[in-house]
């Protein structure tokens, strides 16, 4: 059942822009506390191998050092190994791997002081290099259970080779940071009531269970805060070890807040990144671009010590049909830090593959590209053979194609200049799975004055989340926004599923969507439909969704650009950039747009920019900061046209919303390196498209 | 070594103690407790900590804070009005020109400079040689603002805000 949209929808500002725009939304480490202590930490500079020595005395004689931490004298965890197993033996998996931790009186102590602890290591040959031909490769375990890792039907070796066209390519994707603007930050008190901490975080309830195992505290005695955070990507939905330090150094100054911010460069070996990834991509069509194989491989890296592999394959059996297909992943254990989730894992580097490659069998077929991709838009779920609850990547491909004036397209590469650029267009289509994660509980108080207290733990890492639940409370409730008080971020509220997956608003939204139901059944068959003085509290889980059985649940997209690349200096420039997405009802027209936005804003700074260069002699990321790994900056963005289509699923969610952070960031990479082919003839197979693969192409 | 210096920040004249090691951010953020200036990279290169010293913009990040007794700074928190926002402030909720929020106190102390420098005639990378009045298009906006990192990349929509303010 779904709900009536009058507050959804509209383009209200954020609830929170006054205090941001401000400098007032404090966020994690900005909480005032009283006599707050520093930690800054200690790193390996080895990637393998074992530390022989650490002599902390020098560090510890230093004047307002409070504490010096490390595998010598730091609490052993309950839970061992892992990212989260710091300062637990003597081993490194990585360079710059936390072994110590100095805690201080003030930053400026506790930094000069980290520079004084001394290592000695018993080192090992490190391997830090991913390479197709390497041994050691291997299927990696399960991570979401709805998507298989190896996918085989019909024979694809056999129709590749008979047939009418075909494409068989590798194609590489970089190492890339999330990069939020905050540092991942933490303010941990450790006191005999028991732990506070305040964090930059997704999930405040996955904070408080990790803080809980590790630490074998008992959840009454765990408060987790973080009502603001300054981005996150995907790099703040696990727990990773400076959390951890920062709860050690807590426990080691009882009563004294620990305040812990990474640096920016330490930010690179922390908090996780998107692994590259080397894809095959195969596909084989009969003359008018119908594919009969599809076939996709991935390979990727993980850590030693622990196993995050993103699906890389995963959409593609979604987005095309083909009776032959295959997809796999394979995965090595490297001595990196592990990778973790970043803005549509998997989808957005997979999505680069597929649809450069599609754009290529275009060509191949003398096709137009947004044609070839309706030809190839399968009616049910090709794998499993479900309905889709909503499917309209052709209408996204129609509209993004009229808007951006793409009919009539001269599809002949290098064939336009301006003023010694060259001019080309490119498009691709975006996917990203309408997902649900469980756990969700809202809690909805009626006061007798007309407002309600609407709390659940969710977060807001700029995803307009204050102002999209207000817009979904007041609807639930058939009240204006101005009688919502939202409360989120604190795990003194109700449980809630961590924003990732770009399920936040659905599934938090959905929560309270059914407490707003109860509440007026528990009004209405206990209190003749009034609230009573003393008010009304209820509590509602998020319900089971009868439908996700029944049908294919996704959002698509289309993304077309226009690129110059200088003919002399191979510089490439988007001076126009047209997504169109169907991703079900926009909550809120202002922020869901902001969302899509940066997403395919991200895409360009991934297409162009961004690339974490491993040194092999020493195993870490050497352009570690903002001035060596650029993010696109305002010079480098032109024109980003959003649109969305009209969608109606009354299957996803009770408010009509498929879910919209993630998937512009899908496919944009590829539109852009579609259209540097068209401008330049020269196809670029591995990211970013810098001006040396322009200027002498492989 | 301890040292004290005066600031005024946001109108209001302080007197603290800091370690001559101390940024003026650090000033800021850990002795004065005003964290509207943000802290992204502390090195100079998101902008994110862009504060008005002595009346021109400059990464707080890359100040000693004992290098500026004496000084007046204005952060985001101080360019409010009897709690009125400021123009671009407001233009900024209305274009939603953030998204995390993080940035944007940067942001708009760095408009705000920049606003200040195009009237006085400062040039740009993209300004015509020899011009002698600066025309404040869009590109103008994306050059002078491109000291300022959004990862949310709300550029597309932080162009337009500023735009609105500086036609009048």
């Amino acid at each position: 059942m779904t709900i009536t949209p009058v507050a959804m929808g509209q383009p209200l500002d954020r609830l929170d822009g006054p205090d941001k725009v401000q400098g007032l939304a404090r966020y994690a480490f900005e909480h005032q506390v009283d006599r707050p202590a520093y930690l800054y930490p200690v790193q390996a500079t080895i990637a393998n191998g074992r530390i022989r020595s650490i002599v902390a005395a020098p560090a510890s004689a230093e004047p307002g050092v409070l504490t010096v931490l490390t595998h010598d004298n730091a609490p052993r965890l309950a839970v061992q190994g892992g990212e989260t197993g710091v300062l637990q033996c003597d081993r490194i998996a990585f360079r710059g791997q936390l072994v110590g931790a100095v805690v201080a009186e003030t930053s400026e102590v506790a930094r000069y002081a980290a520079g004084l602890v001394r290592l000695t290591y018993d080192e090992l040959p490190h391997d830090v290099e991913l390479t197709a031909d390497r041994a050691g490769l291997r299927t990696p375990a399960q991570v979401i259970p709805l998507f298989p890792m190896d996918t085989e039907q019909g024979d694809v070796e056999g129709t590749l080779a008979a047939a009418a066209v075909m494409v068989d390519r590798t194609y590489r994707t970089a190492m890339y940071h999330h990069n939020p603007m905050e540092p991942h930050t933490t303010v941990a008190t450790w006191t005999d009531d028991g732990l506070t901490l305040y964090v930059s975080t997704q999930s405040v309830y996955a904070v408080k269970r990790t803080a809980m195992q590790l630490f074998d505290l008992p959840p009454d005695r765990v408060r987790v805060i973080s009502r603001y955070v300054g981005g996150a990507f995907g790099a703040k939905v696990y727990q990773r070890a400076e959390i951890v330090l920062a709860i050690m150094a807590a426990r080691a100054v009882p009563g004294r807040p620990v305040r812990f911010a990474l640096t920016r460069q330490q930010m690179f070996s922390q908090v996780g990144y998107r692994t590259p990834t080397i894809q095959r991509v195969q596909l084989g069509a009969d003359a008018g671009g119908r594919l009969v194989t599809l076939a996709h491989g991935s390979i990727e890296q993980t850590s030693t010590i622990e196993e995050f592999a993103e699906h890389a394959t995963r959409m593609t059996p979604v987005m095309y049909a083909a009776p032959n297909r295959r997809t796999t992943q394979r995965v090595a254990a490297l001595d990196v830090p592990t990778p973790t989730i970043m803005r549509a894992p998997g989808e957005c580097s997979g999505m680069f593959a597929l649809e450069s490659a599609m754009d290529e069998l275009a060509i191949a077929c003398n096709l137009d590209p947004v044609e070839l991709r309706i030809r190839n838009d399968p009616p049910t779920h090709p794998v499993t053979g479900q309905p889709f609850s909503s499917r309209n990547l052709v209408a996204c491909l129609r509209e993004g194609a009229r808007r951006f004036g793409w009919p009539g397209r001269d599809a002949t590469p290098r064939a336009r200049r301006r003023a010694g650029w060259l001019l080309g267009t490119g498009m691709a289509a975006s996917t990203y799975p309408t997902f649900r994660l469980p756990g969700s509980v809202a809690r909805i108080s009626a006061g007798p004055d007309g407002r309600y207290a609407v709390q659940v733990a969710a977060a807001d890492l700029g995803t307009g989340t204050w102002t999209a639940l207000t817009q979904i409370a007041a609807d639930a409730l058939e009240v204006s926004c101005a009688d919502i008080e939202l409360g989120i971020g604190d795990t003194a509220y109700p449980m809630a599923s961590e924003a990732g997956a770009s399920t936040g608003i659905m599934c938090w939204g959905t929560a309270i969507v059914e407490a707003a139901r109860k509440l007026r059944k528990t009004l209405d068959g206990q209190h003749g439909g009034t609230v009573p003085p003393e008010g009304l509290t209820v509590e509602a889980a998020m319900p089971d969704n009868e439908y996700a059985k029944q049908y294919a649940m996704h959002t698509f997209g289309a993304q077309f650009v226009e690129v110059r690349v200088n003919e002399e200096t191979g510089e490439v420039r988007v001076p126009r950039m047209v997504g169109v997405f169907a991703v079900g009802r926009v909550m809120n027209s202002k922020t869901g747009l902001s969302q899509l936005l940066g997403g395919m804003t991200m895409g360009l700074s991934m297409a162009l920019f961004e690339n974490s260069v491993v040194d092999a002699r020493f195993g870490h990321v050497v352009n570690h900061d903002f001035a060596q790994y650029h993010i696109a900056s305002n010079a480098d963005v032109g024109s980003v046209d959003v649109h969305w289509i009209d969608e109606h699923d009354p299957y996803v969610t009770p408010m009509g919303a498929k879910g919209m952070g993630e998937i512009g960031i899908v496919g944009t990479a590829a539109a852009i390196a579609n259209a540097v082919y068209h401008a330049t003839g020269v196809r670029v197979r591995e990211l970013p498209i810098t001006l040396d693969k322009l200027l002498s192409p492989e | 070594m301890d040292v004290e210096i005066t600031l005024r920040v946001d109108g209001t004249e302080h007197t603290l103690v800091v370690d001559t090691r101390t940024t003026l951010l650090d000033a800021l953020r850990e002795r004065l407790g005003n964290t509207s200036p943000k802290k992204g990279c502390d090195h100079g290169q998101c902008g994110a900590c862009t504060v008005l010293l002595d009346g021109w913009r400059a990464v707080s990040c890359l100040a000693l804070a004992v290098a500026h007794d004496g000084a007046t700074v204005i952060t985001a928190a101080g360019l409010t009005t009897n709690g009125e926002l400021h123009p671009l402030q407001r233009s900024f909720v209305i274009f939603d020109a953030f998204q995390c929020g993080y940035c944007t106190p940067g942001q708009i102390v760095s408009a705000v400079g920049r606003l200040d420098e195009v009237s006085a005639g400062w040039p740009s990378a993209v300004t015509a040689p020899g011009a002698v009045d600066v025309v404040l298009d869009d590109d103008e906006i994306r050059e002078r603002m491109s000291g300022n990192l959004c990862r949310c990349a709300a550029y597309a929509k932080i162009v337009p805000a500023i735009r609105e303010v500086a036609r009048g």
